[in-house]
């Protein structure tokens, strides 16, 4: 049975969790011997083809001016409608903004279940099984599908895209676009995004980075975190922060790293004068790597993390920040 | 104006997860249940919404056993008018199975606004409120940041990657609260006593057929403490060595 994937768009531009989503409907396709398919809604079509080499060997394209933003009830439609065409066994989303977003309309719409931000899926007699975090890491949950498609979205950073062609089921040759009608339905007007703002610098967003310096209540004040955003800019890092910190105001709540906040697995995640409050930690564990910085040798954060610094943030940071300049002078 | 406010009871965020006999569900010995954090937000707009008009009426349903009653009392002490309560003696339902028994009393009501937190923080799903809003065929916006509302349209603003999404939505809808949205109050004594009187109506939660089976729940890999590397800016060369060669992340 197919694999139906919804490719991510943005401004024209496939995203990074699309090719990470393929990549796992690739694997699960071979394990249910049918082909991966895509479903993308745009205004015009973001060379769908290219998705052949990340393992789609068909993507439909379901074209409308009013698809060049999200449009929660048309996208819905539209993979709808690839549902429809395909019958397929799984459907599978980012679990990004768009993703999350999406997703729990299609399985509200179709009557199925939906299980959400999922870290690892596999097939077992013949039915996909998805294991997702619970209680923003604390705990791991597996669940089953009773009916089909199953639909999951897949936590960002997790899934290895696939790795250029014919090793894993795809051919390597480009996709075939397919048109998909999707009728147009007036009710659709109803919620609208209008315009779409860009963040500070347009910055990697932290469920996406592949490096984070998160700063905690230890730094005294918003000021300091000059020298967070100064060691941030030198690792190629986005800059996240604990909930005290957020909740004094010092940083926004699109920065703030754990239970009530964002859910982050970095390959490297630096926290700095942060102690580790268990929803803190709930919210970074699953990082590759986690140095702490901090300088209570007691400090819970020091329990899981793989490298740790004893001291003042005020001296280490400037001083680390220093040394990854060097390093990257010397790498050039 | 009918806003009705959906709010869950969950573990405490500084809850450590023990695992239940069943070997599925969390283990409710010692945890302290509190009202959603994201549901505060929901909460607290629908409030402020219903004191800017200086009329209308906010609705708190919530669905599960017992103790939930406790939660919604707090948010009949926070200043909602009403509850209803959705009893479900069993397990924890899947989030279809929610949406359904919160779609099937909220399409009696004629509300104005159905307010949702943005996801429960126990199991991470953010999919109930969306869901409501598809089996309620009415136009629904998750994340929201920022909302004003003027006549019979909201306009909200969602945190999506890098950026926001500025949303324009008529009413009837579905939103769904992020923190940030404001800053929630705490009730006032003269709250608490007036939630006492305030009615909380018990219905039977109209579940109907799951869509997921959870199959097991289980507590992560733990995570061995690595080791320190150094003291002060003194340890810097060494931590940045290890990262380079030994963890190979920068």
């Amino acid at each position: 049975m197919a694999i139906l994937v919804f490719v991510e768009q943005r401004n024209g531009q496939i995203r990074a969790v699309t090719r990470e989503a393929l990549g796992e409907a690739t694997r699960l396709a071979a394990g249910l011997g049918g082909p991966v398919v895509g479903v993308c809604a745009a205004a015009a079509d973001p060379g769908l083809a290219a998705l052949g080499s990340a393992g789609a060997s068909e993507v439909l394209l379901a074209k409308h001016d009013s698809f060049a933003r999200y449009a929660a009830a048309g996208y819905t439609r539209a993979v709808l409608a690839a549902v429809e065409r395909v019958k397929p066994a799984a459907v599978l989303f980012p679990a990004s903004a768009m993703g999350r977003d999406l997703a729990p309309r299609v399985a509200a719409r179709l009557g199925v279940g939906l299980a959400a931000d999922c870290t690892a899926l596999a097939i077992e007699g013949g039915k996909l099984m998805a294991t997702r975090p619970v209680y923003a890491g604390k705990a791991i949950q597996r669940v089953g599908f009773p009916k089909a498609p199953a639909l999951v979205s897949l936590r960002p950073k997790v899934f290895a895209p696939a790795a250029g062609a014919p090793t894993n089921g795809g051919s390597g040759a480009p996709a075939t676009v397919t048109p998909l009608e999707v009728a147009a339905d007036p009710r659709d007007a109803r919620a609208r995004v209008v315009e779409v703002t860009s963040g500070a610098g347009g910055k990697v967003d932290l469920t996406e980075a592949e490096i984070i310096v998160s700063g905690g209540r230890g730094l005294k004040g918003p000021e300091n975190f000059a020298m967070i955003e100064e060691l941030a800019a030198a690792l190629g890092a986005t800059v996240g922060a604990s909930r005290a910190v957020v909740d004094a105001g010092w940083r926004p709540h699109g920065d703030q790293v754990g239970q009530t906040g964002k859910t982050v697995s970095p390959k490297l995640y630096v926290a700095v004068a942060i102690s580790g409050a268990i929803q803190h930690l709930a919210g970074m564990s699953s990082s590759r790597c986690i140095v702490a910085i901090n300088k209570d040798p007691e400090a819970p954060i020091f329990k899981i993390a793989d490298y740790g610094l004893v001291g003042d943030a005020f001296e280490v940071v400037p001083a680390l920040t220093e040394a990854v300049r060097k390093l990257n002078a010397a790498h050039v | 104006m009918l806003q009705v406010v959906c709010i869950k009871q969950v573990a405490d965020s500084e809850t450590r997860v023990k695992v239940a006999s069943d070997g599925r569900s969390l283990d409710p010995a010692g945890v302290t249940w509190i009202l959603n954090p994201y549901d505060e937000f929901a909460l607290e707009q629908a409030l402020r919404l219903r004191e800017k008009e200086g009329a209308g009426e906010v609705l708190v349903i919530s669905l599960g056993g017992a103790g939930v009653q406790a939660t919604l009392r707090s948010a009949l002490a926070l200043g909602a008018d009403r509850a209803i309560h959705l009893r479900n003696d069993g397990a924890a339902p899947d989030p279809l199975a929610v949406a359904r028994a919160l779609a099937a009393e909220i399409g009696t009501l004629k509300a104005d606004l159905v307010w949702f937190g943005r996801q429960a923080i126990d199991d991470d799903q953010a999919s109930v409120g969306p869901m409501v809003g598809e089996l309620l065929e009415l136009p629904s916006v998750t994340v929201v940041a920022a909302m004003t509302l003027e006549g019979g349209r909201a306009r909200v603003e969602r945190e999506i990657e890098g950026g926001r999404e500025i949303v324009e939505v008529e009413l009837p809808a579905v939103l769904a609260a992020d923190k940030g949205l404001n800053e929630p109050r705490y009730a006032s004594l003269k709250g608490i006593m007036a939630a006492k009187r305030k009615p909380i109506e018990e219905k039977p939660a109209a579940l109907g057929e799951p869509g997921l089976e959870f199959l097991s729940l289980a507590l992560p890999p733990s995570r061995g403490a690595g080791r320190i590397v150094g003291q002060g800016a003194a340890g810097v060369a060494e931590l940045v060595k290890v990262l380079r060669e030994e963890a190979k992340v920068i």
